[in-house]
Protein backbone atom coordinates (compact mmCIF):
# COMPACT_ATOMS: atom_id res chain seq x y z
CA UNK A 1 0.00 0.00 0.00
CA UNK A 2 2.81 2.08 0.13
CA UNK A 3 3.16 3.23 -3.37
CA UNK A 4 -0.72 4.73 -3.46
CA UNK A 5 -1.21 5.39 0.46
CA UNK A 6 -1.18 8.68 -0.11
CA UNK A 7 -4.06 9.11 -1.81
CA UNK A 8 -6.57 10.27 0.66
CA UNK A 9 -3.90 13.29 1.22
CA UNK A 10 -3.24 15.19 -1.68
CA UNK A 11 -5.96 18.19 -1.55
CA UNK A 12 -4.46 20.20 -4.58
CA UNK A 13 -6.08 18.88 -7.10
CA UNK A 14 -3.52 16.86 -9.58
CA UNK A 15 -3.45 16.91 -13.48
CA UNK A 16 -3.87 13.79 -14.71
CA UNK A 17 -4.05 10.92 -12.78
CA UNK A 18 -5.12 8.40 -14.70
CA UNK A 19 -3.57 8.38 -18.46
CA UNK A 20 -3.55 5.94 -21.48
CA UNK A 21 -1.38 6.86 -24.12
CA UNK A 22 -1.66 5.24 -27.64
CA UNK A 23 -3.50 1.87 -25.89
CA UNK A 24 -4.15 -1.04 -28.26
CA UNK A 25 -5.58 -4.23 -27.64
CA UNK A 26 -4.87 -7.37 -30.25
CA UNK A 27 -6.60 -10.73 -29.30
CA UNK A 28 -5.66 -13.32 -31.30
CA UNK A 29 -5.11 -12.19 -34.77
CA UNK A 30 -7.66 -9.37 -34.18
CA UNK A 31 -7.27 -5.94 -33.48
CA UNK A 32 -10.02 -4.96 -30.76
CA UNK A 33 -8.61 -1.50 -30.41
CA UNK A 34 -6.53 0.54 -31.25
CA UNK A 35 -4.55 3.97 -30.57
CA UNK A 36 -6.84 4.74 -27.27
CA UNK A 37 -5.28 8.26 -25.67
CA UNK A 38 -7.16 9.99 -22.77
CA UNK A 39 -5.92 11.58 -19.59
CA UNK A 40 -8.83 11.69 -16.35
CA UNK A 41 -7.65 14.28 -13.84
CA UNK A 42 -9.53 13.91 -10.26
CA UNK A 43 -12.65 13.87 -10.10
CA UNK A 44 -13.35 13.42 -13.68
CA UNK A 45 -15.43 10.89 -15.64
CA UNK A 46 -15.10 8.84 -19.12
CA UNK A 47 -18.10 8.10 -21.11
CA UNK A 48 -17.34 5.35 -23.42
CA UNK A 49 -19.57 4.60 -26.31
CA UNK A 50 -20.28 3.21 -29.49
CA UNK A 51 -22.26 -0.16 -30.95
CA UNK A 52 -22.10 -3.56 -29.84
CA UNK A 53 -18.86 -5.51 -30.27
CA UNK A 54 -16.56 -2.15 -30.49
CA UNK A 55 -13.84 -3.01 -27.93
CA UNK A 56 -15.77 -1.35 -24.81
CA UNK A 57 -15.68 -4.43 -22.80
CA UNK A 58 -12.00 -5.00 -23.53
CA UNK A 59 -10.69 -1.25 -23.11
CA UNK A 60 -12.37 -1.48 -19.67
CA UNK A 61 -10.87 -5.03 -18.75
CA UNK A 62 -7.07 -3.01 -19.49
CA UNK A 63 -8.15 -0.46 -17.34
CA UNK A 64 -8.68 -2.58 -14.92
CA UNK A 65 -6.13 -4.70 -15.24
CA UNK A 66 -7.12 -8.14 -16.04
CA UNK A 67 -5.65 -7.46 -19.55
CA UNK A 68 -2.18 -6.22 -20.89
CA UNK A 69 -2.45 -4.05 -23.88
CA UNK A 70 -0.42 -5.22 -26.68
CA UNK A 71 0.94 -1.42 -26.91
CA UNK A 72 0.85 1.44 -25.25
CA UNK A 73 1.01 2.39 -22.01
CA UNK A 74 -1.64 2.88 -18.87
CA UNK A 75 -0.50 5.09 -16.15
CA UNK A 76 -1.48 5.73 -12.85
CA UNK A 77 -0.24 8.97 -10.92
CA UNK A 78 3.47 9.14 -12.40
CA UNK A 79 4.44 5.41 -12.87
CA UNK A 80 3.08 2.91 -14.99
CA UNK A 81 0.55 0.47 -13.69
CA UNK A 82 2.42 -2.39 -14.88
CA UNK A 83 5.05 -1.94 -12.20
CA UNK A 84 3.12 -3.04 -9.99
CA UNK A 85 0.41 -4.52 -11.10
CA UNK A 86 -1.10 -6.19 -7.92
CA UNK A 87 -1.75 -3.00 -6.00
CA UNK A 88 -3.26 -1.15 -8.81
CA UNK A 89 -5.78 -3.48 -8.91
CA UNK A 90 -6.81 -3.03 -5.53
CA UNK A 91 -7.86 0.56 -6.57
CA UNK A 92 -10.08 -0.38 -8.79
CA UNK A 93 -14.03 -0.97 -8.63
CA UNK A 94 -14.87 -3.00 -11.55
CA UNK A 95 -18.59 -3.94 -12.46
CA UNK A 96 -18.66 -6.43 -15.66
CA UNK A 97 -21.44 -8.30 -17.11
CA UNK A 98 -21.48 -10.60 -14.95
CA UNK A 99 -23.03 -10.49 -11.67
CA UNK A 100 -21.42 -12.42 -9.26
CA UNK A 101 -23.94 -13.51 -7.02
CA UNK A 102 -24.07 -16.61 -5.93
CA UNK A 103 -27.18 -18.56 -5.16
CA UNK A 104 -27.30 -19.28 -1.65
CA UNK A 105 -24.89 -16.62 0.40
CA UNK A 106 -27.61 -13.85 1.21
CA UNK A 107 -26.92 -9.84 0.04
CA UNK A 108 -25.47 -8.55 3.03
CA UNK A 109 -23.12 -11.72 2.61
CA UNK A 110 -22.20 -11.03 -0.52
CA UNK A 111 -21.47 -7.42 0.24
CA UNK A 112 -19.23 -8.40 3.63
CA UNK A 113 -16.94 -10.68 1.81
CA UNK A 114 -16.63 -8.45 -1.32
CA UNK A 115 -15.54 -5.92 1.49
CA UNK A 116 -12.86 -8.22 3.15
CA UNK A 117 -11.44 -8.91 -0.22
CA UNK A 118 -10.06 -5.52 -0.35
CA UNK A 119 -9.24 -5.79 3.49
CA UNK A 120 -11.38 -2.91 4.66
CA UNK A 121 -13.71 -2.46 7.52
CA UNK A 122 -16.57 -2.39 5.56
CA UNK A 123 -19.73 -0.17 5.39
CA UNK A 124 -22.15 -2.66 4.17
CA UNK A 125 -24.84 -1.51 5.56
CA UNK A 126 -24.39 1.72 4.53
CA UNK A 127 -24.19 0.45 0.97
CA UNK A 128 -27.53 -1.46 1.22
CA UNK A 129 -29.30 1.49 2.85
CA UNK A 130 -27.56 4.11 -0.03
CA UNK A 131 -28.57 1.66 -2.97
CA UNK A 132 -32.58 1.09 -1.26
CA UNK A 133 -31.58 -2.90 -0.96
CA UNK A 134 -32.32 -3.09 2.97
CA UNK A 135 -35.21 -4.76 2.71
CA UNK A 136 -33.14 -7.55 0.75
CA UNK A 137 -30.16 -7.81 3.08
CA UNK A 138 -31.12 -11.50 4.27
CA UNK A 139 -32.44 -12.88 0.63
CA UNK A 140 -30.54 -15.06 -0.75
CA UNK A 141 -28.91 -14.93 -4.10
CA UNK A 142 -31.01 -17.48 -5.86
CA UNK A 143 -34.47 -15.22 -5.43
CA UNK A 144 -32.80 -11.94 -6.87
CA UNK A 145 -34.07 -10.35 -10.28
CA UNK A 146 -31.56 -9.74 -13.02
CA UNK A 147 -32.13 -5.50 -11.83
CA UNK A 148 -31.75 -6.44 -7.97
CA UNK A 149 -28.29 -8.70 -8.80
CA UNK A 150 -27.37 -5.46 -10.98
CA UNK A 151 -27.91 -3.22 -7.91
CA UNK A 152 -25.86 -5.70 -5.49
CA UNK A 153 -23.02 -5.05 -7.74
CA UNK A 154 -23.62 -1.35 -7.60
CA UNK A 155 -24.00 -1.04 -3.75
CA UNK A 156 -20.23 -2.96 -3.95
CA UNK A 157 -19.10 0.23 -4.91
CA UNK A 158 -19.72 2.13 -2.37
CA UNK A 159 -19.59 -0.93 0.30
CA UNK A 160 -15.63 0.03 0.27
CA UNK A 161 -13.35 2.92 -0.92
CA UNK A 162 -11.72 2.29 -4.24
CA UNK A 163 -10.99 5.58 -6.48
CA UNK A 164 -11.35 4.22 -9.61
CA UNK A 165 -14.55 2.86 -11.01
CA UNK A 166 -15.26 0.93 -14.22
CA UNK A 167 -18.65 0.45 -14.99
CA UNK A 168 -19.53 -1.63 -18.17
CA UNK A 169 -22.92 -1.26 -18.73
CA UNK A 170 -24.27 -0.67 -15.49
CA UNK A 171 -27.74 0.55 -16.88
CA UNK A 172 -28.84 -2.74 -18.46
CA UNK A 173 -30.97 -4.12 -16.43
CA UNK A 174 -31.98 -1.29 -13.79
CA UNK A 175 -34.94 0.58 -13.81
CA UNK A 176 -35.53 4.64 -13.81
CA UNK A 177 -35.53 4.70 -10.62
CA UNK A 178 -32.09 2.99 -9.81
CA UNK A 179 -30.64 4.58 -12.54
CA UNK A 180 -31.06 7.78 -11.49
CA UNK A 181 -29.65 6.53 -8.09
CA UNK A 182 -26.31 5.42 -9.51
CA UNK A 183 -26.21 8.80 -11.15
CA UNK A 184 -26.05 10.08 -7.91
CA UNK A 185 -23.45 7.88 -6.37
CA UNK A 186 -21.38 8.64 -9.46
CA UNK A 187 -21.91 12.53 -8.70
CA UNK A 188 -20.82 11.99 -5.01
CA UNK A 189 -17.93 9.69 -6.02
CA UNK A 190 -16.40 12.60 -8.64
CA UNK A 191 -16.91 14.68 -5.71
CA UNK A 192 -14.43 13.04 -3.02
CA UNK A 193 -12.07 13.04 -6.19
CA UNK A 194 -12.92 9.43 -7.80
CA UNK A 195 -12.54 8.53 -11.53
CA UNK A 196 -15.63 7.51 -13.17
CA UNK A 197 -15.38 5.29 -16.36
CA UNK A 198 -18.74 4.25 -17.45
CA UNK A 199 -18.90 1.88 -20.83
CA UNK A 200 -22.27 1.93 -22.41
CA UNK A 201 -24.44 1.49 -25.67
CA UNK A 202 -27.15 3.19 -24.45
CA UNK A 203 -28.00 7.09 -23.39
CA UNK A 204 -26.52 7.56 -19.79
CA UNK A 205 -26.34 10.65 -17.86
CA UNK A 206 -22.68 11.92 -16.79
CA UNK A 207 -22.40 15.71 -16.60
CA UNK A 208 -19.16 17.21 -18.10
CA UNK A 209 -17.96 13.94 -18.94
CA UNK A 210 -14.90 13.30 -21.33
CA UNK A 211 -16.47 11.05 -24.22
CA UNK A 212 -14.64 8.63 -26.24
CA UNK A 213 -16.63 7.31 -28.93
CA UNK A 214 -15.20 4.37 -30.36
CA UNK A 215 -17.42 4.03 -33.00
CA UNK A 216 -15.57 7.16 -35.22
CA UNK A 217 -12.72 5.00 -34.93
CA UNK A 218 -13.39 2.65 -36.00
CA UNK A 219 -14.65 3.31 -39.17
CA UNK A 220 -11.64 4.44 -40.22
CA UNK A 221 -9.97 0.86 -39.72
CA UNK A 222 -13.21 0.15 -41.50
CA UNK A 223 -12.42 1.52 -44.79
CA UNK A 224 -8.90 -0.70 -44.81
CA UNK A 225 -10.76 -3.80 -43.66
CA UNK A 226 -13.15 -3.10 -46.56
CA UNK A 227 -10.60 -2.74 -48.94
CA UNK A 228 -8.33 -5.99 -48.04
CA UNK A 229 -12.17 -8.24 -47.80
CA UNK A 230 -12.46 -6.85 -51.58
CA UNK A 231 -9.34 -7.75 -52.50
CA UNK A 232 -9.63 -10.86 -51.22
CA UNK A 233 -12.85 -11.61 -52.38
CA UNK A 234 -12.13 -10.50 -55.93
CA UNK A 235 -8.92 -13.25 -55.54
CA UNK A 236 -11.95 -15.74 -54.93
CA UNK A 237 -13.78 -15.16 -57.71
CA UNK A 238 -11.21 -16.45 -60.07
CA UNK A 239 -11.27 -19.83 -58.42
CA UNK A 240 -13.28 -21.97 -60.12
CA UNK A 241 -13.29 -25.98 -59.59
CA UNK A 242 -9.80 -26.75 -61.68
CA UNK A 243 -8.18 -25.83 -58.35
CA UNK A 244 -9.29 -28.50 -56.75
CA UNK B 1 8.05 -14.05 -8.22
CA UNK B 2 5.71 -11.18 -7.05
CA UNK B 3 6.54 -10.38 -3.51
CA UNK B 4 8.24 -7.07 -4.57
CA UNK B 5 8.50 -6.04 -0.90
CA UNK B 6 4.97 -6.92 -0.16
CA UNK B 7 4.09 -7.83 3.04
CA UNK B 8 2.41 -11.16 2.83
CA UNK B 9 1.01 -11.48 6.25
CA UNK B 10 -0.40 -8.15 6.59
CA UNK B 11 -3.66 -7.86 8.82
CA UNK B 12 -5.91 -7.20 5.52
CA UNK B 13 -4.64 -10.55 3.81
CA UNK B 14 -5.17 -12.82 6.57
CA UNK B 15 -8.53 -11.54 7.11
CA UNK B 16 -9.75 -11.74 3.59
CA UNK B 17 -7.56 -15.19 3.28
CA UNK B 18 -9.83 -16.43 6.05
CA UNK B 19 -12.68 -14.84 4.32
CA UNK B 20 -12.77 -17.09 1.79
CA UNK B 21 -12.26 -20.05 3.38
CA UNK B 22 -15.29 -19.14 5.73
CA UNK B 23 -17.33 -18.25 2.50
CA UNK B 24 -16.03 -21.24 0.49
CA UNK B 25 -17.15 -23.79 3.68
CA UNK B 26 -20.49 -21.99 3.90
CA UNK B 27 -21.13 -22.55 -0.08
CA UNK B 28 -20.23 -25.85 0.19
CA UNK B 29 -22.77 -26.59 3.63
CA UNK B 30 -25.43 -24.93 1.87
CA UNK B 31 -25.30 -26.61 -1.23
CA UNK B 32 -26.07 -29.85 0.85
CA UNK B 33 -25.44 -33.04 -0.09
CA UNK B 34 -24.13 -31.60 -3.80
CA UNK B 35 -21.33 -30.64 -1.75
CA UNK B 36 -20.40 -34.21 -0.36
CA UNK B 37 -20.72 -36.25 -3.42
CA UNK B 38 -16.98 -36.88 -3.25
CA UNK B 39 -17.82 -38.65 0.47
CA UNK B 40 -20.38 -40.57 -1.24
CA UNK B 41 -18.79 -41.94 -4.38
CA UNK B 42 -16.00 -42.85 -2.13
CA UNK B 43 -17.81 -44.91 0.37
CA UNK B 44 -20.02 -46.35 -2.70
CA UNK B 45 -16.53 -47.19 -4.86
CA UNK B 46 -15.02 -48.92 -1.96
CA UNK B 47 -18.26 -51.27 -1.18
CA UNK B 48 -18.20 -52.06 -4.77
CA UNK B 49 -15.14 -54.23 -4.25
CA UNK B 50 -15.99 -57.22 -1.57
CA UNK B 51 -18.84 -57.18 -4.06
CA UNK B 52 -16.90 -57.80 -6.91
CA UNK B 53 -13.83 -59.86 -6.21
CA UNK B 54 -15.55 -61.75 -3.44
CA UNK B 55 -15.77 -62.55 -0.02
CA UNK B 56 -12.51 -64.52 0.07
CA UNK B 57 -10.84 -62.62 3.78
CA UNK B 58 -7.19 -63.31 2.97
CA UNK B 59 -7.65 -61.16 -0.90
CA UNK B 60 -9.38 -58.58 0.54
CA UNK B 61 -6.55 -58.01 3.26
CA UNK B 62 -4.22 -58.16 0.45
CA UNK B 63 -6.12 -55.38 -1.42
CA UNK B 64 -7.16 -53.33 1.07
CA UNK B 65 -4.39 -50.51 1.63
CA UNK B 66 -4.44 -50.23 -2.00
CA UNK B 67 -8.39 -50.17 -2.92
CA UNK B 68 -9.02 -47.27 0.12
CA UNK B 69 -6.52 -45.06 -1.63
CA UNK B 70 -6.91 -45.45 -4.99
CA UNK B 71 -11.35 -44.45 -4.36
CA UNK B 72 -10.01 -41.98 -2.20
CA UNK B 73 -7.76 -40.33 -5.15
CA UNK B 74 -10.84 -40.80 -7.61
CA UNK B 75 -13.38 -38.86 -5.69
CA UNK B 76 -10.86 -36.19 -4.78
CA UNK B 77 -10.40 -35.52 -8.59
CA UNK B 78 -14.31 -35.77 -9.07
CA UNK B 79 -14.99 -32.61 -6.54
CA UNK B 80 -11.87 -30.35 -7.93
CA UNK B 81 -14.15 -29.70 -10.97
CA UNK B 82 -15.92 -26.52 -9.64
CA UNK B 83 -13.05 -25.57 -7.21
CA UNK B 84 -12.82 -22.20 -9.24
CA UNK B 85 -15.44 -23.01 -12.54
CA UNK B 86 -18.52 -21.19 -10.24
CA UNK B 87 -16.09 -18.06 -9.63
CA UNK B 88 -15.06 -17.74 -12.77
CA UNK B 89 -18.31 -18.21 -14.53
CA UNK B 90 -20.07 -15.57 -12.15
CA UNK B 91 -17.62 -13.54 -11.92
CA UNK B 92 -16.35 -13.75 -8.32
CA UNK B 93 -12.77 -14.95 -9.84
CA UNK B 94 -12.18 -11.28 -10.91
CA UNK B 95 -13.67 -9.74 -7.66
CA UNK B 96 -10.98 -11.53 -5.67
CA UNK B 97 -8.09 -10.82 -8.07
CA UNK B 98 -8.95 -7.18 -7.66
CA UNK B 99 -8.55 -8.06 -3.78
CA UNK B 100 -5.99 -7.67 -1.87
CA UNK B 101 -4.86 -11.04 -1.61
CA UNK B 102 -2.10 -12.06 -3.91
CA UNK B 103 -3.35 -15.13 -5.87
CA UNK B 104 -0.66 -17.55 -4.50
CA UNK B 105 -2.95 -16.97 -1.34
CA UNK B 106 -5.99 -17.09 -2.68
CA UNK B 107 -5.23 -20.90 -3.97
CA UNK B 108 -4.27 -21.78 -0.75
CA UNK B 109 -6.94 -20.70 0.82
CA UNK B 110 -9.95 -22.15 -1.67
CA UNK B 111 -7.40 -25.54 -1.75
CA UNK B 112 -7.67 -25.57 2.40
CA UNK B 113 -11.47 -25.25 2.40
CA UNK B 114 -11.73 -27.93 -0.43
CA UNK B 115 -9.60 -30.17 1.54
CA UNK B 116 -11.78 -29.51 4.69
CA UNK B 117 -15.03 -30.41 2.63
CA UNK B 118 -13.52 -33.36 0.94
CA UNK B 119 -10.59 -35.06 2.52
CA UNK B 120 -11.68 -34.79 5.93
CA UNK B 121 -14.60 -36.31 5.36
CA UNK B 122 -13.03 -38.91 3.75
CA UNK B 123 -10.73 -39.77 6.48
CA UNK B 124 -13.54 -40.20 8.71
CA UNK B 125 -14.74 -42.41 6.99
CA UNK B 126 -11.83 -44.51 5.70
CA UNK B 127 -11.53 -46.41 8.89
CA UNK B 128 -14.56 -47.67 8.91
CA UNK B 129 -14.22 -49.09 5.03
CA UNK B 130 -11.33 -50.54 6.06
CA UNK B 131 -13.20 -52.45 8.17
CA UNK B 132 -15.69 -53.93 5.30
CA UNK B 133 -12.06 -55.15 3.55
CA UNK B 134 -11.14 -56.97 6.63
CA UNK B 135 -7.57 -54.79 6.96
CA UNK B 136 -5.54 -56.21 9.46
CA UNK B 137 -5.47 -54.25 12.75
CA UNK B 138 -1.88 -52.74 12.68
CA UNK B 139 -2.79 -50.40 9.79
CA UNK B 140 -5.46 -48.40 11.03
CA UNK B 141 -3.13 -45.61 12.30
CA UNK B 142 -0.89 -45.24 9.75
CA UNK B 143 -3.63 -45.24 7.12
CA UNK B 144 -4.97 -42.08 8.96
CA UNK B 145 -1.72 -40.66 9.23
CA UNK B 146 -0.90 -41.11 5.36
CA UNK B 147 -4.25 -39.79 4.71
CA UNK B 148 -3.98 -36.88 6.64
CA UNK B 149 -0.35 -36.25 4.72
CA UNK B 150 -2.12 -37.59 1.52
CA UNK B 151 -5.23 -35.65 0.69
CA UNK B 152 -3.95 -32.23 1.33
CA UNK B 153 -1.45 -32.77 -0.98
CA UNK B 154 -3.68 -34.46 -3.58
CA UNK B 155 -6.24 -31.01 -2.74
CA UNK B 156 -2.94 -28.91 -3.93
CA UNK B 157 -2.08 -31.01 -6.72
CA UNK B 158 -5.63 -31.12 -7.75
CA UNK B 159 -5.55 -26.80 -7.78
CA UNK B 160 -3.36 -26.90 -11.12
CA UNK B 161 -5.52 -28.93 -13.29
CA UNK B 162 -8.49 -26.66 -11.83
CA UNK B 163 -7.07 -23.95 -12.41
CA UNK B 164 -5.87 -24.92 -16.13
CA UNK B 165 -9.41 -26.00 -17.32
CA UNK B 166 -11.31 -23.32 -15.50
CA UNK B 167 -12.26 -21.53 -18.99
CA UNK B 168 -13.47 -24.98 -20.45
CA UNK B 169 -16.66 -25.39 -20.31
CA UNK B 170 -16.37 -29.22 -19.55
CA UNK B 171 -12.92 -29.76 -17.82
CA UNK B 172 -13.73 -32.67 -16.01
CA UNK B 173 -12.09 -35.21 -17.52
CA UNK B 174 -9.44 -33.23 -18.80
CA UNK B 175 -8.59 -32.31 -14.84
CA UNK B 176 -8.41 -35.99 -14.66
CA UNK B 177 -5.53 -36.76 -17.27
CA UNK B 178 -3.45 -33.76 -16.09
CA UNK B 179 -3.77 -34.60 -12.44
CA UNK B 180 -3.37 -37.84 -12.31
CA UNK B 181 -0.36 -38.73 -13.16
CA UNK B 182 1.11 -36.13 -10.96
CA UNK B 183 -0.53 -37.73 -7.91
CA UNK B 184 0.87 -41.31 -8.40
CA UNK B 185 3.81 -40.51 -6.03
CA UNK B 186 1.77 -39.70 -3.67
CA UNK B 187 -0.34 -42.92 -4.35
CA UNK B 188 2.43 -45.27 -4.33
CA UNK B 189 4.06 -43.98 -0.98
CA UNK B 190 0.57 -43.96 0.63
CA UNK B 191 -0.09 -47.24 -0.47
CA UNK B 192 3.47 -48.22 0.46
CA UNK B 193 3.36 -46.90 3.90
CA UNK B 194 0.31 -48.75 4.88
CA UNK B 195 1.22 -51.90 3.51
CA UNK B 196 4.49 -51.28 5.53
CA UNK B 197 3.07 -51.28 8.30
CA UNK B 198 0.66 -54.14 7.63
CA UNK B 199 3.58 -56.46 6.18
CA UNK B 200 6.13 -55.68 8.92
CA UNK B 201 8.13 -53.63 6.61
CA UNK B 202 7.90 -50.47 8.26
CA UNK B 203 5.80 -47.19 7.65
CA UNK B 204 8.39 -44.70 9.00
CA UNK B 205 10.41 -43.87 5.32
CA UNK B 206 7.15 -43.90 2.90
CA UNK B 207 5.50 -41.40 5.45
CA UNK B 208 8.33 -38.96 5.32
CA UNK B 209 8.46 -39.36 1.55
CA UNK B 210 4.69 -38.46 1.74
CA UNK B 211 5.10 -35.73 3.95
CA UNK B 212 7.66 -34.06 1.68
CA UNK B 213 5.12 -34.71 -1.27
CA UNK B 214 2.94 -32.71 0.91
CA UNK B 215 5.43 -29.50 1.62
CA UNK B 216 6.43 -29.36 -1.64
CA UNK B 217 2.73 -29.42 -3.09
CA UNK B 218 1.86 -26.83 -0.84
CA UNK B 219 4.85 -24.59 -1.98
CA UNK B 220 4.42 -25.50 -5.90
CA UNK B 221 1.29 -25.99 -6.71
CA UNK B 222 -0.01 -22.60 -5.46
CA UNK B 223 2.44 -20.67 -7.78
CA UNK B 224 1.78 -23.06 -10.76
CA UNK B 225 -2.22 -22.87 -10.04
CA UNK B 226 -2.18 -18.86 -9.68
CA UNK B 227 -0.10 -18.40 -12.98
CA UNK B 228 -2.99 -20.64 -14.77
CA UNK B 229 -5.71 -18.05 -13.04
CA UNK B 230 -4.01 -14.98 -14.62
CA UNK B 231 -4.70 -16.23 -17.85
CA UNK B 232 -8.05 -17.28 -17.08
CA UNK B 233 -9.30 -13.40 -16.09
CA UNK B 234 -7.90 -11.92 -19.27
Amino acid sequence: MELYGGYMNIDNKQKGELKANNLTCVRGEKTIFSKVNFTLSRGEALLVTGPNGIGKSSLLRVLSGFLKPSKGELSWRDGSVYQNIEEYRTLVHFVGHSDCIKSSLTVFEHLLFWSRLRGNSSSAYEALERTGLLNLAQTPGRFLSAGQKKRVSIARLISTYSPLWFLDEPTVTLDADSEKKLEELIIDHRSGGGIVVVATHSKFRLDQALNLDMGLKAIEEDESEKQKLKTYENKNKQDTWEEW
Amino acid sequence: MVMKGKNYLSGNNSASFVAIFKRDIRLALRNGIGSFIAVIFFVITVTLFPLAVGPELNLLTRVAPGVLWVCALLSTMLSLDSLFREDFEDGNLEQIVLGVLPLELVVLSKAFAHWVTTGLPLIICAPVLAVLLNMSGKGFIVLILSLLLGTPALSMIGTVGAALTVSLRRGGVLIALLVLPLSVPILIFGVGAVEGAIFGLGERSPLLILAGGFVASLVLAPIASAAALKMAVE
